[in-house]
C-alpha cells in the first residue's frame, strides 16, 4: 500500500480511520501536556509514571479478573498516581535527587508489575492473555470507543487548562512568587500531575511503556524551539504531535511488520531534530549564521579601527595610505576591505586606501558606544 | 538445593554486586537515569552486533551493545551542549528513538533473527543455567556466570584502582580537574563500565531489572550513610540480600526471578526509606515537627524578652497574640518551663535566668546568622527537645 492510497482509504476504512484518528489525538494530548512536562523540568516522569503504571494493570486484572480496557487502565491510573506522588514524596523529604527518585519508582513498580504478570501467567484458569499488550502497546487494538474516550479526555483537559491556565504558567515560572500570591501550589502541581498521568495511561494501550516517555516529550521539545511562549508552544506541541500520530500510523500502515509505536516515535524524533537544526530563533543552523555573521561584523569594526587609529594621526582623514601597512593587523582580508567599501567606510585606489567620512564617524561612534555602555 | 537452583543464585547475586557498584556512582552523580536510558538503547546495538556476528552469545556483540551505550551517552551529551534542551529532556529523547530504532529492526528482519523483544526488556534468570560453556569438550558452568563474573572482576580491579579519582571526581569535579585527574575520562570509564555490566546483566534479568539493580541499592545505601565505602558495601550487600531472596520469593509464587528480585528490593528500600534513623520518612517528620516546635519556642521567649509590662505576659493574652492555636501554645509553653526557660506566677509568664541566657544568644544567631550556631546553643541549653 502507497501512501497516497492509504489517505484516500483513510475516508472510507474504519480500521485505518480509528487507528489514525487514535494516535491523532493522543499525540495531541501528549503534546500539551508533555510542554508542561519538559518546562517543569519532568521530562522523565513520563518514563517513570508508564512504567510504574504496569502493576495496576495486573492488579486490576487480578481483583477483577477482566479484561475490559477501562478497567485495567483505571488500575494503571491509580499505580502511576501513587508512583508520581511517591516521587515527590522522595525529593521532598529525603535527600535523594530526583533522578534517584524517578529511576528508582520506574524499576522497582515495573519490577513488581513483571512479578504479578508472571505470577497471572502461571495461573492456570485465567485468560490472561493479551495483559502484555500494554508492554509494547498495540495501536491495532483501538476502537472507536477508544477514540471518543481519548477525544473526552483532551476535551476535558483543554477546558481544565483554559480555566486554570494563569495558575499554571505562573507555577510554571515562579513557583516562589505562586505561593506568595497565595495560590494552593499543592493543588495545582498535583492537578497537573494528575492530567500528565491521564494522558500517559492513555497512551500505554497505543504505543506501550517504553516509548511513551517519548510520546510525551518529543512533541514539546520540538515545539520549544519555535516559540518563547507557552499558548504557542502548547498548541504548536498539540499539532506536532498530532501530526506524528498521523504520519507513524500512515508509513507503519503502508509496511509489512512495522508496529505503529516505534514509527510514531522514530516521526516524533524527526519533528524534533528539524526543530533543533532549523528553528529560526534558536536553531543550530541559524545559530551558526549568526555566529559567523557577528564574528565577520567585529572583524569588520576591528579593521576599521585600525585604520581609525592611522587615520587620526593625519589632518585629512581621507588621506590614503597603502594597505600593506595593514599588513601587520592579521584581521582584513580583500574580501573584508571590499565589503567596507561597499559600507562607503572607505574607498580603495589600487593598493591604497582612504577612510571617509562615513567611516570616520563610525569609528569614533565605536569608541562612544563603548562608553556608552558602561 | 539443587545444582541449578544454585548456580541461579549465584548469578543473581554476582550480577547484583556487578550492579551496585556502577551504581553507587551514578546515583552520587546524579546520573541514575543514564541506566534506563542505556539499558534501553543497547537494543539497536545488539540487532546490529548480532546482523554481523550472528551469534547471540559472542562476545563481539556485548562490545557492540556497550559501544551502543556509551554513543548513547555522548549524544545526550551533545544534544545537552547545544543549549536547546536540559538534560533530562535529553536523556528521553534519545533512549525512546534508540529503542524504537531497535524494535523496527528486529520487527523488519523478524524472519532470520531468533531475538524477542520481550526477551531483550524482561530477560529470564530462569534459563541462565541451561546456556552452559564448553571449553573443550568440558562443561565450565553457566556461560552467563563467567560472563558476569569478568564483568565484576573488572570492575572491582578497576575501583581499587581509581578509588581516589572517582571519590574525588564525584564529590568535586573542580578539586578534582585541579589535581590532574581528568573528570571526562573518569565519566567515561564510568560510563563504559556502567554500560558494559548493563549489557552483561540484561540477558540475565532483563533491560529495564538492571536499573532496578543499579539504583535501588545504591539508594538505599545512600539513606542510612554518607560515608562512600560504607555506602558501597551496603548496597552490595543490600543487592545480594535482594537477589537471593528474590529466588526464593519467585520460587515460592512460581514467577519471575528477576521481578521478584526487583519486588524484595522495593521493599527493603521502603522498609529504609521510611524507618532509616537520620534520612527515614519517619524521622524527618519528627525531626520536622521538633523543629517547628522550637521555633515556636525561641519566637515565644522573644516576645517574652521585649515586652516587660504584665498585661503583654498574661498567658491567655500570648495565645491570641502570637496568633497560635491553643493546642500549639500548650506544647510551645510546656516545653519552655521543662527546658526552666520560663516561671509562671499567677498567670504571668516571665523569663528565667536560663530563659534570658537562651534568648540573648538566640537574638545574637539570628543577627549574625551562622548556621552552625543554632544546634550547637539548642544542645548546650535544652534538657528535652520539642
Amino acid at each position: 500500500m502507497s501512501i497516497s492510497e492509504y489517505f484516500n482509504l483513510l475516508w472510507t476504512d474504519y480500521t485505518l480511520r480509528t487507528i489514525t484518528l487514535g494516535t491523532a489525538v493522543l499525540g495531541a494530548i501528549c503534546g500539551m501536556l508533555g510542554s508542561f512536562a519538559v518546562l517543569r523540568k519532568q521530562s522523565l516522569l513520563g518514563d517513570a509514571i508508564s512504567h510504574a503504571a504496569l502493576p495496576g494493570i495486573a492488579i486490576a486484572f487480578l481483583i477483577t479478573g477482566s479484561k475490559d480496557t477501562y478497567i485495567l487502565l483505571m488500575g494503571a491510573l491509580i499505580c502511576g498516581l501513587i508512583g508520581a506522588f511517591w516521587i515527590r514524596g522522595i525529593t521532598t523529604k529525603t535527600h535523594l535527587k530526583s533522578d534517584t527518585a524517578l529511576g528508582l519508582v520506574l524499576s522497582l513498580f515495573f519490577g513488581f508489575g513483571m512479578l504479578l504478570l508472571t505470577y497471572i501467567q502461571k495461573q492456570s484458569n485465567a485468560n490472561q492473555a493479551g495483559l502484555d499488550k500494554y508492554l509494547f502497546g498495540q495501536a491495532a487494538t483501538l476502537v472507536e470507543s477508544d477514540v471518543f474516550i481519548m477525544i473526552g479526555v483532551t476535551g476535558v483537559c483543554l477546558i481544565i487548562l483554559l480555566l486554570f491556565w494563569k495558575e499554571f504558567k505562573i507555577m510554571l515560572f515562579d513557583m516562589d512568587y505562586t505561593k506568595t500570591l497565595g495560590f494552593n501550589v499543592r493543588f495545582i502541581d498535583s492537578l497537573i500531575t494528575f492530567f500528565i498521568v491521564l494522558a500517559i495511561v492513555l497512551g500505554l494501550q497505543t504505543v506501550g511503556v517504553v516509548l511513551m516517555s517519548a510520546m510525551l516529550l518529543a512533541p514539546a521539545a520540538a515545539a520549544r524551539q519555535w516559540t518563547n511562549s507557552l499558548g504557542t508552544m502548547v498548541i504548536l506541541a498539540a499539532i506536532i504531535g498530532a501530526l506524528a500520530g498521523i504520519f507513524g500510523t500512515a508509513i507503519s500502515a503502508t509496511q509489512n511488520n512495522l508496529s505503529t509505536g516505534p514509527v510514531i516515535v522514530l516521526v516524533a524524533a524527526v519533528f524534533v531534530l528539524f526543530s533543533f537544526i532549523f528553528s529560526p530563533g534558536r536553531g543550530i543552523v541559524f545559530r551558526e549564521i549568526r555566529f559567523r555573521q557577528n564574528r565577520n561584523d567585529l572583524q569588520l569594526k576591528k579593521t576599521l579601527q585600525f585604520m581609525y587609529d592611522i587615520a587620526k594621526t593625519h589632518q585629512n582623514i581621507s588621506h590614503p595610505h597603502a594597505i600593506r601597512i595593514l599588513n601587520n593587523f592579521q584581521g582584513f582580508s580583500k574580501n573584508s576591505l571590499r565589503k567596507m567599501e561597499e559600507k562607503e567606510w572607505i574607498t580603495l585606489k589600487g593598493q591604497e586606501w582612504s577612510l571617509t567620512n562615513i567611516g570616520f564617524e563610525e569609528a569614533k561612534n565605536l569608541y562612544n558606544q563603548q562608553l556608552k555602555d558602561e | 538445593m539443587s545444582n541449578p537452583q544454585l548456580e541461579i543464585q549465584l548469578i543473581a547475586a554476582i550480577v547484583a554486586v556487578a550492579c551496585a557498584i556502577p551504581g553507587v556512582f551514578l546515583v552520587l552523580r546524579k546520573m541514575a537515569l543514564i541506566s534506563d536510558a542505556i539499558s534501553h538503547s543497547i537494543l539497536p546495538g545488539i540487532v546490529i552486533g548480532f546482523f554481523i556476528t550472528q551469534d547471540l552469545n559472542s562476545p563481539l556483540l556485548i562490545l557492540f551493545a556497550a559501544l551502543t551505550g556509551v554513543i548513547t551517552v555522548i549524544l545526550v551529551e551533545v544534544i545537552q551542549k547545544t543549549g536547546l534542551v536540559k538534560e533530562d529532556t535529553a536523556i528521553g529523547l534519545v533512549f525512546p528513538t534508540m529503542f524504537s530504532i531497535g524494535v523496527i529492526l528486529i520487527a523488519k528482519n523478524a524472519n532470520d533473527i531468533h531475538l524477542d523483544v520481550d526477551a531483550v526488556l524482561l530477560g529470564e534468570l530462569a534459563f541462565a543455567p541451561f546456556d552452559r560453556m564448553f571449553i573443550s569438550g568440558m562443561d565450565m558452568g553457566p556461560k552467563s556466570l563467567w560472563v558476569m563474573g569478568g564483568v565484576l572482576l573488572v570492575s572491582i580491579t578497576l575501583l581499587i584502582l581509581f578509588f581516589k579519582e572517582l571519590k574525588v571526581s564525584t564529590f568535586d569535579v573542580g578539586l578534582s580537574s585541579a589535581l590532574g585527574f581528568s573528570p571526562v575520562v573518569l565519566h567515561y570509564g564510568l560510563m563504559s563500565v556502567s554500560s558494559v555490566t548493563i549489557v552483561g546483566a540484561f540477558d540475565a534479568v532483563g533491560a529495564i531489572l538492571v536499573v532496578a539493580l543499579m539504583i535501588a541499592p545504591a539508594a538505599t545505601a545512600y539513606l542510612l550513610t554518607n560515608d562512600l565505602k560504607r555506602m558501597l558495601v551496603l548496597s552490595v550487600v543490600f543487592g545480594v540480600f535482594s537477589a537471593i531472596a528474590g529466588y526464593w520469593l519467585a520460587h515460592l509464587l512460581d514467577a519471575s526471578i528477576s521481578g521478584s528480585m526487583t519486588t524484595v528490593l522495593g521493599i527493603v528500600f521502603l522498609l529504609v526509606y521510611l524507618f532509616a534513623p537520620k534520612k527515614g520518612l519517619i524521622s524527618v517528620l519528627y525531626r520536622q515537627k521538633q523543629q517547628r516546635t522550637e521555633v515556636s519556642l525561641i519566637t515565644f521567649l522573644l516576645h517574652l524578652n521585649n515586652h516587660t509590662e504584665k498585661s503583654e505576659r498574661h498567658i491567655n493574652h500570648l495565645q491570641e497574640h502570637i496568633n497560635w492555636q491553643k493546642v500549639r501554645s500548650k506544647s510551645v509553653v510546656d516545653l519552655a518551663l521543662k527546658n526552666n526557660m520560663i516561671t509562671i506566677d499567677n498567670h504571668i509568664v516571665s523569663l528565667t535566668e536560663k530563659g534570658k541566657e537562651f534568648t540573648g544568644k538566640a537574638l545574637d544567631y539570628i543577627l549574625t546568622n551562622r548556621d552552625d550556631k543554632i544546634e550547637n546553643i539548642k544542645d548546650d541549653f535544652f534538657l528535652f527537645r520539642g
